[in-house]
C-alpha cells in the first residue's frame, strides 16, 4: 500500500477525525443536519456552522471504542459558544454511562468565543469540570494538538486538565495568545511577528520538553493515530491513577520548581539548553524521532 | 479589607493574613471554622499567585484529613482583572498553573469540602476561570463586576458597531459584562444586596452548596441560556 | 446576513434517498453546503444564507449552472456561506452532491 500521509495541521476537522479512527467506524452524534448552529451569532449577524465548529460522536481507534471530539479552527478560530462547549459537555458526560477506552478531544482553538463571551466563558468552566469527572471516573481523556488555533485561552487549561496531549511540532499550547500580549503589553514584552520566538515559548516541542505535552509527533494524522494508538494500549493496561493529595502534592512541587527555575525566564532558549539540547538551531531542525529519542534517554 | 471581612463574618471572628494581592486564613462562617482564600486589589493572577491558591486548598485538605475532622468549607474571595499576560507567564505554561488550582478545588471537592465564591471586586476572563468559578457555588457583591470583554473592545474585534451591541446586550446576557448576566446564565448562584446581611447570606450559600455542577439547568430556569442544558443532554444520550 | 430559497424544477428525476451529507467548513472566503433527501421529487430546492447582499443574481446563475450539472430532483440545499466565490461555490456544490450519492442509500 502506499498510502501519501495527510498534514494534520492543514486537514479539516472533519477529515481529522475521519483518518484518525478506523475505517468508517465514526458516527456523529447532534449531526450538523439537525441544524443546531449558534442563534447568537445569527442574532449578531454573523455566519453560523451547522455543528457551531465542533463534531462529536464515537468511533474505534485500533480496535478501542472511543469517544472523540474534533474542533473546526476554521471557523470562527475553533472558539467555544454556548452549542460547542454543550456538545463537548455532552460527550464528557456519554463516557460515564458508555465507558470508552478514552474520550479524544482533537483540540483547535483559541478558547472563548467573543460573540457569546459569558456563555462560552461558562462553557468552558463546566467543561474543565467534566473533564476532570471523566478522569475521577477512570477513564483518560486525551488532547490532540496540531491545528493551526493550537489550545489558548479556556481550552489551554482544559487541555492540561488531560490525561495525555499529543502534539506536533507545529501544534501551539498557551493561555494568552501573542497577538493579546503584544496588544495589551506592547511589542517588546511579545513579539507576535516574531515566529521562531512565538515557536520557541508555545510551539509543540518545548511544551514537550516541559512536560505539559506528553508526545511529540509528526505534522500528519498518520503519526497522531499510531501516538494515540499506543497511549490507549498502555491506558487499557492499567487503571488511571486517582489524582489524590500526594498525587497532586508531587505537581505542587514540580509547578512550583518550574518556576523557580525559570524564575526570570522569557525564552525557551534556557528550557532547551538544560533539558541539553545545546545548539537551538538544531533543535528547530531536528527530526520528531530523534527529538524523541535525546528527550527519552533511550539510545 | 477588614470592614469587608467584618460584615462576612463578624467582628473579631476571622484570622487573617494579607500578603500583598493575595490573603488567606479562617473565619467562622455558620457558626463552623472556613478556610478563606482570596485575592484583592483586581489581582492579575499568574503563575506565583495561582500557587499560593493552589497550597492555600492542599493545606486545608491535608489538615482536616489529617485530624480526622469534617471538611472545612472553603471560601474564596474573589477580585481578579484576569490572567497575568506576559511572555515569562506563557514561557512557564500558566495554563498548566490554573489547571492545577482547578484540580485542588476538585480535589477539596471530593473530599467533602464545600467551596463557596464571594466576588467582591472583578472576576474576569481567564482569573475567574482559575479562581472563582470552579466554587460550588458562586454569589457575587453589589458592586462586583463580572465579565470576559468589555462591549468597546468586543467592538473592535468583532466588527459590530458599539452602538448595536449595547442595544443588543438588553436583550441577551450572553456577551455583555455583568453579574446579572452571569446570574440569568446560571455561573453566579446568588446576588447580594448592599441591604442584605452578608453573614447570614453566606452561611446561607454554605448550606446550599451542592456538589454536582446544575448551572446549565439553572441558566435554562433563569431563562439566560436556553440550550446547554438540552444540547449537553442530546448528546449525553441522558 | 440575506436568506433566500431558490427551487430549480428538474423534471421526473427523483434520486435515490441517501443519509445527509456537509461538505465544507464556514471560514472566510469558504462556504459549507449540506444536502439531504427532501420534497418535492420533480425540484432540487436550495436554501442560502449568506453574509454578501444584494448578490441575488449571480446566485441564481451559479445555482442554476449547478443544477443542470446535476439535474437532481428530491434535493434539499442549505449553504451557510462566509463570502466564497461563485468558484468556490460551485466547486464545493459538486463535491457536497457527490459526497450525497457516494453514500450508500
Amino acid at each position: 500500500m502506499n498510502v501519501k500521509p495527510t498534514c494534520y495541521f492543514e486537514a479539516s476537522a472533519r477529515t481529522r477525525i475521519a483518518k484518525l479512527v478506523d475505517p468508517d467506524s465514526f458516527s456523529e452524534l447532534c449531526p450538523p443536519h439537525l441544524r443546531h448552529s449558534s442563534p447568537h451569532l445569527a442574532r449578531l449577524n454573523a455566519p453560523v456552522a451547522f455543528d457551531d465548529g465542533v463534531m462529536v460522536g464515537r468511533a474505534l481507534l485500533a480496535g478501542h471504542p472511543v469517544l472523540i471530539a474534533g474542533q473546526e479552527g476554521k471557523f470562527n478560530g475553533g472558539a467555544v459558544g454556548e452549542v460547542h462547549g454543550a456538545k463537548l459537555c455532552g460527550l464528557l458526560e456519554r463516557a460515564l454511562s458508555e465507558r470508552p477506552a478514552a474520550v479524544l478531544l482533537l483540540v483547535d482553538s483559541g478558547g472563548v468565543r467573543l460573540h457569546e463571551a459569558n456563555a462560552g466563558l461558562i462553557a468552558i468552566s463546566e467543561l474543565m469540570r467534566a473533564v476532570l469527572r471523566t478522569e475521577e471516573a477512570g477513564i483518560p481523556v486525551f488532547a490532540l494538538i496540531g491545528g493551526s488555533c493550537g489550545a489558548f485561552g479556556g481550552m489551554g487549561i482544559v487541555t492540561l486538565l488531560c490525561t495525555e496531549v499529543v502534539i506536533s511540532e507545529q501544534g501551539r499550547i498557551g493561555l494568552s495568545g501573542p497577538e493579546v500580549i503584544e496588544t495589551v503589553k506592547g511589542v517588546d514584552e511579545f513579539d507576535s511577528r516574531d515566529r521562531a520566538l512565538v515557536w520557541r515559548i508555545t510551539g509543540g516541542k518545548l511544551r514537550r520538553v516541559l512536560g505539559d505535552a506528553t508526545r511529540l509527533v509528526d505534522d500528519d494524522i498518520a503519526s497522531f493515530r499510531a501516538a494515540t494508538a499506543e497511549l490507549l494500549g498502555k491506558h487499557a493496561e492499567r487503571r488511571l491513577p486517582a489524582s489524590d493529595l500526594a498525587a497532586l502534592t508531587e505537581e505542587h512541587e514540580q509547578l512550583s520548581a518550574r518556576a523557580r527555575r525559570y524564575d526570570t525566564a522569557r525564552d525557551g532558549r534556557i528550557v532547551f539548553e538544560e533539558a541539553g539540547f545545546t545548539e537551538l538551531e538544531s533543535v528547530a531542525l531536528m527530526p520528531v524521532d530523534d527529538f524523541n529519542r535525546h528527550l527519552e534517554g533511550t539510545p | 479589607m477588614n470592614m469587608l471581612f467584618d460584615r462576612l463574618f463578624g467582628s473579631g471572628r476571622h484570622t487573617i493574613t494579607v500578603d500583598g494581592d493575595f490573603f488567606a486564613g479562617t473565619a467562622a462562617v455558620a457558626d463552623a471554622e472556613a478556610v478563606i482564600i482570596g485575592t484583592r486589589n483586581k489581582a492579575a493572577i499568574g503563575s506565583g499567585l495561582a500557587l499560593k491558591v493552589a497550597a492555600a486548598i492542599l493545606a486545608a485538605v491535608r489538615e482536616d484529613d489529617s485530624l480526622s475532622r469534617p471538611p472545612r468549607t472553603i471560601v474564596f474571595l474573589v477580585d481578579t482583572q484576569g490572567q497575568e499576560l506576559s511572555r515569562h507567564e506563557e514561557l512557564l505554561g500558566l495554563n498548566g498553573y490554573f489547571a492545577h488550582v482547578a484540580r485542588c478545588c476538585d480535589l477539596a471537592r471530593r473530599h467533602g469540602h464545600r467551596l463557596v465564591t464571594v466576588v467582591h471586586g472583578e472576576a474576569v476572563s481567564g482569573g475567574f476561570l482559575a479562581f472563582g468559578l470552579m466554587a460550588d457555588r458562586v454569589c457575587a457583591l453589589p458592586d462586583a463586576q463580572v465579565r470576559v470583554m468589555d462591549l468597546r473592545a468586543m467592538s473592535k474585534v468583532t466588527k459590530i458597531p458599539y452602538d448595536r451591541l449595547v442595544v443588543l446586550a438588553e436583550e441577551s446576557p450572553v456577551f455583555a459584562p455583568g453579574a446579572e448576566n452571569f446570574w440569568r446564565m446560571g455561573a453566579v448562584h446568588e446576588l447580594w444586596s448592599a441591604e442584605d446581611d452578608w453573614n447570614s447570606c453566606l452561611a446561607s450559600a454554605v448550606f446550599h452548596a451542592g456538589s454536582e455542577d446544575g448551572r446549565a439547568l439553572l441558566g435554562l430556569e433563569r431563562g439566560g441560556r436556553m440550550l446547554a442544558a438540552a444540547i449537553t443532554g442530546l448528546v449525553a444520550g441522558s | 446576513m440575506e436568506q433566500f430559497v431558490m427551487t430549480f424544477p428538474v423534471g421526473n428525476r427523483q434520486s435515490e434517498i441517501h443519509p445527509p451529507r456537509v461538505c465544507g467548513v464556514v471560514s472566510s472566503g469558504n462556504l459549507e453546503v449540506l444536502v439531504e433527501s427532501g420534497e418535492p421529487g420533480d425540484s432540487c430546492r436550495i436554501d442560502v444564507h449568506t453574509p454578501a447582499e444584494g448578490f441575488r443574481d449571480i446566485w441564481n446563475a451559479v445555482l442554476g449552472d449547478f443544477v443542470e450539472r446535476h439535474p437532481v430532483g428530491g434535493v434539499n440545499v442549505t449553504i451557510n456561506d462566509a463570502g466564497a466565490t461563485p468558484a468556490v461555490v460551485s466547486l464545493r456544490l459538486d463535491q457536497a452532491v457527490e459526497l450525497f450519492r457516494s453514500e450508500k442509500p
